[in-house]
């Protein structure tokens, strides 16, 4: 099974998920200045979207600093993109971004701090996925 | 006898360069970079499918939308205002006054729909229908109740988060309704944008309110939390009867309350709880979801089956500066 990397701001939804999926997960911190975590082995990224009404912003500064270094990204093998249906089309599009910019695929979308058939669903998920991935070569 | 009137202390001049919570300047940017007026959303293109509603449909739909008004004018006129007061930081007032000013376009953008669309009898007749409605006047009083209790600014919040998140859902659905039958589409329009801005509002009161909760001790944080839910609980049996006598006539009712269930526990996440309705019951429509949140399904997600979960060429803007790769 791979590892999960995940961000989540003071306001503390992503966070939720994570503890509630009770599967091991390192937090990129909010902290500019704090250390990055390094991933050795290949993970799935957890990732609240940020956007305005244009879709810009949407992927956290501190996210796009951990992207940027290239071993990181190397290791990603998919997102998971959180947001509200509230803002239309913008809805969990930092999914979208990361996707578009590091070629993983969206695992799946869930809304604010998710709900019981979202952590079934995306436990379940990860581990078919995780399946697949290292049977055939990684 | 005492002097009553106190000297106002003089407040320190707003420096946005020195911020003491982050949180207050990305809420600030998101709001202003999202400011729209009724007049960008060409209502006008509506009226022939105004037209093609029965009477019982227009009449129900002015109705929701002096209800939703109604909210709109507490939270511009007493909710974020009085949110003010309690603010931490010089910062945190001045976003809500930028919540306070918003509340009014929204206010102010049903009167564009109703002088678009409506004869000016039926529009009088509705507002006087949202002055004798029970359960309209019983939540307004509930909420109002809750800001005029200057004791506990935690549950001015509560009250606050809940009339953002929750109470408004029994009223959007219907424009949702008529959008996924490609009625009223523009008016629909004019909605999303409201409750776009209604779930920034939820989202940053919620925030202010889990900073206040952490200053609590653990028996104090736990009466606020059996008061959030006692509140819940009589808000919704209050919105309960509301949607039954707004939407029985049309068959909607069990879909409407699905949505206030779905809705009902984003609020409690925007508060930093845990949901209160099971998943079971908080199945709502996919085509309601679908005229919430146009496009965003066109992209299926990897764990949901079939589909290109890969994003190729989609215009979204990004800081392409920040990506150095």
């Amino acid at each position: 099974m791979g590892g999960l990397v995940y961000f989540s701001s003071r306001s503390g939804n992503t966070r939720r998920f994570v503890e509630k999926l009770g599967l091991t997960a390192q937090r990129i911190p909010l902290d500019p200045t704090a250390p990055m975590p390094a991933p050795t082995a290949p993970f799935v990224l957890i990732c609240p979207t940020y956007a305005d009404g244009e879709g810009r912003g949407a992927v956290h500064k501190q996210i796009i600093r951990f992207l940027n270094i290239a071993e990181n990204r190397g290791r990603m093998r998919g997102v998971i993109a959180s947001g509200n249906r509230n803002f239309g089309a913008t809805f969990a599009c930092a999914g979208d971004v990361i996707s578009a910019k590091c070629r993983v695929p969206v695992l799946y979308r869930f809304e604010l701090a998710g709900t019981e058939t979202d952590l079934t669903r995306v436990r379940q998920g990860l581990d078919r996925f995780w399946k697949t991935q290292f049977s055939t070569a990684t | 006898m005492k002097d009553m009137t106190e000297t106002r202390r003089i407040p320190r001049a707003i420096n946005w360069n020195r911020m003491q919570d982050d949180k207050d300047l990305e809420i600030w940017n998101r709001l202003t970079v999202n400011f729209w007026l009724p007049e960008k959303v060409p209502l006008s293109n509506d009226i022939q499918s105004w037209s093609q509603l029965t009477e019982e449909e227009q009449r129900l739909t002015i109705r929701v939308f002096t209800g939703l008004t109604l909210l709109d004018t507490i939270q511009n006129a007493v909710g974020a205002p009085t949110l003010m007061q309690d603010a931490i930081t010089p910062h945190e007032e001045a976003v809500l006054s930028n919540i306070a000013f918003m509340e009014a376009v929204h206010a102010r953008s049903y009167s564009s729909i109703f002088s678009t669309l409506c004869s000016t009898p039926e529009v009088d007749e509705a507002f006087r229908w949202s002055e004798e409605n029970a359960q309209l006047q019983q939540k307004s009083r509930l909420i109002l109740d809750e800001y005029d209790s200057a004791a506990n600014p935690l549950r001015k919040k509560v009250a606050s988060v809940f009339l953002e998140s929750f109470l408004f859902y029994s009223g959007f659905y219907l424009p949702m309704h008529w959008s996924s039958r490609a009625r009223l589409t523009n008016t629909a329009d004019l909605i999303r944008l409201i409750i776009r801005d209604e779930a920034v509002h939820g989202y940053y009161i919620g925030y202010k309110f889990q900073r206040g909760l952490e200053r609590l001790t653990e028996s104090e944080r736990q009466e606020i939390k059996d008061f959030a839910f006692a509140l819940l609980f009589d808000l919704y049996e209050i919105e309960s009867r509301y949607t039954e006598l707004l939407y029985d006539p049309l068959g909607l009712t069990e879909d409407v309350k699905h949505f206030l269930h779905y809705n009902a526990n984003k609020a409690l996440m925007n508060l930093g709880f845990e949901a209160l309705f099971p998943d079971d019951v908080c199945k709502v429509n996919p085509a309601i979801m679908a005229a919430l949140s146009p496009n965003a399904d066109e992209n299926h997600d990897f764990f949901s089956g079939s589909g290109s979960s890969y994003v190729i060429g989609k215009a979204v803007a990004t800081e392409d500066e920040d990506w150095d790769f």
